[in-house]
């Protein structure tokens, strides 16, 4: 026991992950490559959409509010499009943490792809991971400055192009680039490229897993989501323990297989040691299991000593039963019902999506006055209309009334009923209908009326249900 | 701190910190979030020095910046009306009878301005709707007293209606004819008046022939009106005070004298002219070579 006195606060501990090759890092390899790819890649992409919208196939127009998506376009009005999208992102992530543990984690989320883009660089710039420990305990030399700068430098390329891209996203992105080039883009630009630049720099290279254990709420709110019968990545103590280094000795026959190479503890991101059981720090990424695998087939036994396992089955595996196949721990009526949720939220969105109308009518009566009389008698309502059209071209929308006859329609400043909306935009018009003299809707309390927008080219057409006040003889 | 001490449980570190025999592990914080920590508290000592902050007994402390929520909601008022400049000025030259069509979108600008300014100045008598009251005209509708062309209507709003501080105004004066007429003759003169949007030939009747002597020289003999002195049309379906007898008893007798100030004084020129395109759209204005909002109801004969 000693006396000194410990500290409340602790130096992050640098960690040095090793080289490692297998089915998960290739797949972590492919994963990275699409992630980054469509991150990157997409604003860039093309669809057109006529003369009058942008071309850019994903665009948050934040200032016209408007959403871009290839063939999609969602108006602010819309935006339950996009709550529905985040609904099922949420699910998603339920479904994949309840069958597959911290996946995300591991696989996908932007700290672990971004993490592993800096080590792979860090790799490359100072070599692997007794390389770089003995540069990280080495002094300051010319040597050390020179590969540090190198690092430091493609760091923040890095982090550049990744607060270069976010902003592509919101505006034209080659009209952007050129601007952003020629120095005349938005302030804001420049704001937001730096402080996407400055965090991926410091997340991706310095945070790291300090990110992941002290920052983000997941790893906490996964804890609740995750159960025995989840695959998530485990040491099979039972087959390693007694772990021990194997020599040709009588003793070495009563140790696992576990040899304490400390191979799956030189791999790890995080820095942890698998073999202590579960744990917030773990982001499942799996890079222990390839990393085992390898010892495993040079010391001539069984891969998966660590590996994707359910909990549940780690009893009967101990007890010298097989365990119960990964389909049966994912096929549970949990995962099911998720992946219904999930569907069906998805399918209805897509339902809504086809089923929208390119033109909308929304109608407001006057309300003050409720109608007006006029020289000759006759009994005026005025209706204000907001005409949405959500085509790429100009329309004109004739406007007519149904049901009810005898009333006219005309509309404030304009000789003919007839509104032209241009393209892609909401126009408003104040349209009045006046009843002649004596006729029923003029003499009665309140009649309905039914007004009709139809695109002169014979298109869509639209209908609201309203009603006409008229002036009840007393 | 007289920490050190190991959990035996936990192999955990102790703080040395204890409360009835419960002692406290140290799970130690990582550094930079102290420093971090440290960070916010430099910003706020900095926003302190900079920004507004400190509540006094009578405001507060300004801030080196002397940035105020009061000062941008000024900078922002004052960004909008610069930018407001050219329209006000554009509306000075435009010609009103045809801005809708040379220029829609000062149009749009004159009549949002308009509705602020009818909102703040008229609706007290005209009504937030612009429907009227008794003895205030409706706006709305397709009946004007001094003529409903645009310019007719930013000449009423400028010099007011019986202003008798602008040489200028609209100017007229039904007499009270109860000091001319007879009890019986102002009662069938009610009657006679009250039949003439049905139709009645104004100068039948004994009614007719009091109308024609009295009422024909302003009204018309047709009793039509004329707008060049603001004498209404007897034969439609409005009515100004209202139209029942007693109503019109009382108009006849005494001489009804409606008034409404200038705006001239009060309003710059641009602003007269925002609301002459603000009413002249809302459902009557009238225009010389089409009637603007008109429906089918408004070219109709009057009844």
């Amino acid at each position: 026991m000693t006396s000194r006195p410990s500290s409340l606060y602790a130096a992050r501990v640098p960690i040095f992950p090793r080289r490692v090759s297998g089915f998960y890092r290739r797949l972590k390899w492919q994963i990275m490559a699409v992630t980054l790819g469509i991150y990157y890649l997409t604003p860039w992409l093309r669809w057109d959409r006529g003369p009058d919208l942008p071309d850019q196939a994903v665009l948050v127009d934040l200032a016209n509010r408007r959403f871009y998506f290839f063939m999609v376009e969602i108006w602010s009005h819309e935006f339950y499009f996009v709550a529905g999208l985040l609904v099922m992102a949420g699910i998603g992530l339920f479904l994949f943490t309840a069958a597959l543990g911290r996946v995300w984690c591991g696989y996908a989320c932007p700290q672990t792809v971004w993490t592993d883009l800096f080590i792979l660089v860090e790799r490359w710039i100072d070599g692997d991971r007794n390389a770089r420990l003995r540069l990280h305990a080495a002094p300051w030399s010319a040597r050390k400055w020179r590969l540090r700068l190198t690092k430091w430098t493609v760091w923040a390329l890095i982090g550049l192009m990744t607060g270069g891209a976010w902003v592509f996203y919101f505006t034209d992105a080659p009209t952007l680039a050129r601007d952003l080039a020629q120095f005349s883009a938005p302030p804001v630009a420049y704001a937001t490229i730096l402080v996407l630049t400055a965090t991926t720099f410091v997340f991706g290279g310095f945070m790291r897993e300090q990110v992941c254990i002290y920052m983000c709420p997941w790893p906490r709110i996964q804890g609740a989501m995750m159960d025995e019968g989840t695959l998530t990545v485990a040491y099979r103590d039972w087959r390693g323990e007694p772990r021990g280094k194997h020599r040709k000795t009588a003793a070495a026959e009563s140790l696992g297989d576990c040899i304490d190479c400390s191979a799956c503890v030189n791999v790890c991101p995080m820095g942890i040691d698998i073999r202590d059981g579960q744990q917030m720090a773990c982001i499942t990424c799996a890079l222990c299991i390839d990393a085992c695998d390898e010892v495993m087939a040079r010391t001539g036994r069984d891969r998966g000593l660590i590996d994707y396992l359910a909990l549940s089955d780690a009893p009967r595996e101990a007890a010298g039963a097989a365990p119960r196949p990964a389909r049966q721990h994912v096929l549970r009526p949990r995962n099911i019902l998720y992946a219904a949720l999930w569907a069906g939220i998805g399918v209805a969105l897509v339902a809504m999506l086809f089923m929208r109308a390119d033109l909308e009518l929304t109608v407001a009566p006057e309300r003050n006055p409720l109608f007006v009389t006029l020289s000759d008698g006759s009994i005026r309502n005025a209706y204000d209309l907001r005409l949405r059209n959500k085509t790429g071209t100009p329309v004109d929308f004739a406007l007519s009334l149904g049901g009810e006859t005898g009333l006219a329609l005309s509309v404030e400043g304009a000789a003919q009923p007839v509104v032209t909306v241009p393209a892609d935009t909401q126009a408003l018009a104040r349209i009045y209908v006046t009843a002649p003299p004596g006729s029923a809707p003029a003499t009665h309390h309140r009649s309905a009326l039914r007004i009709w927008a139809e695109a002169a080219d014979g298109g869509a057409r639209a209908s609201v249900d309203t009603s006409f006040n008229g002036k009840e003889k007393s | 701190m007289s920490g050190g001490e190991r959990d035996e449980i936990t192999g955990t570190e102790t703080t040395g910190h204890e409360w009835d025999g419960i002692r406290e592990l140290n799970n130690p914080l990582p550094r930079w979030w102290l420093w971090t920590f440290y960070a916010t508290v430099v910003w706020g000592i900095g926003y302190i020095i900079l920004f507004p902050a400190w509540p006094l007994v009578s405001g507060a402390t300004t801030g080196v910046l002397g940035w105020s929520t009061r000062g941008a909601v000024a900078a922002q008022i004052g960004a909008v009306e610069a930018a407001q400049t050219e329209s006000w000025t554009g509306l000075l030259d435009a010609d009103l009878a045809a801005l809708r069509d040379d220029d829609p979108d000062l149009h749009r600008f004159a009549v949002q301005a308009g509705a602020a300014l009818f909102r703040t100045n008229c609706s007290q008598c005209h009504g937030a709707g612009a429907a009227g009251a008794v003895g205030y005209p409706n706006l709305l509708d397709d009946d004007w007293l001094w003529g409903g062309e645009i310019e007719e209507i930013a000449h009423t709003i400028r010099h007011g209606i019986r202003n008798e501080e602008d040489p200028e105004t609209r100017f007229s004066q039904m007499p009270g004819f109860g000091d001319f007429l007879g009890r019986d003759e102002i009662r069938s003169l009610v009657a006679h008046v009250r039949a003439l949007p049905e139709g009645v030939d104004p100068e039948a009747g004994e009614g007719g022939m009091l109308f024609a002597d009295n009422c024909a020289s302003c009204h018309g003999a047709d009793a039509r009106g004329d707008r060049a002195i603001g004498a209404p049309d007897l034969t439609d379906a409005i009515w100004l005070y209202g139209s029942d007898a007693e109503t019109l008893t009382r108009v006849i007798a005494k001489g009804p004298y409606g008034v409404m100030p200038g705006w001239g004084g009060r309003l710059d020129e641009a602003e007269l002219r925002a609301l002459a395109a603000y009413v002249h759209q809302l459902g009557g204005g009238e225009a010389d070579e089409r009637q603007l909002g008109a429906g089918p109801a408004l070219n109709a004969e009057p009844g």
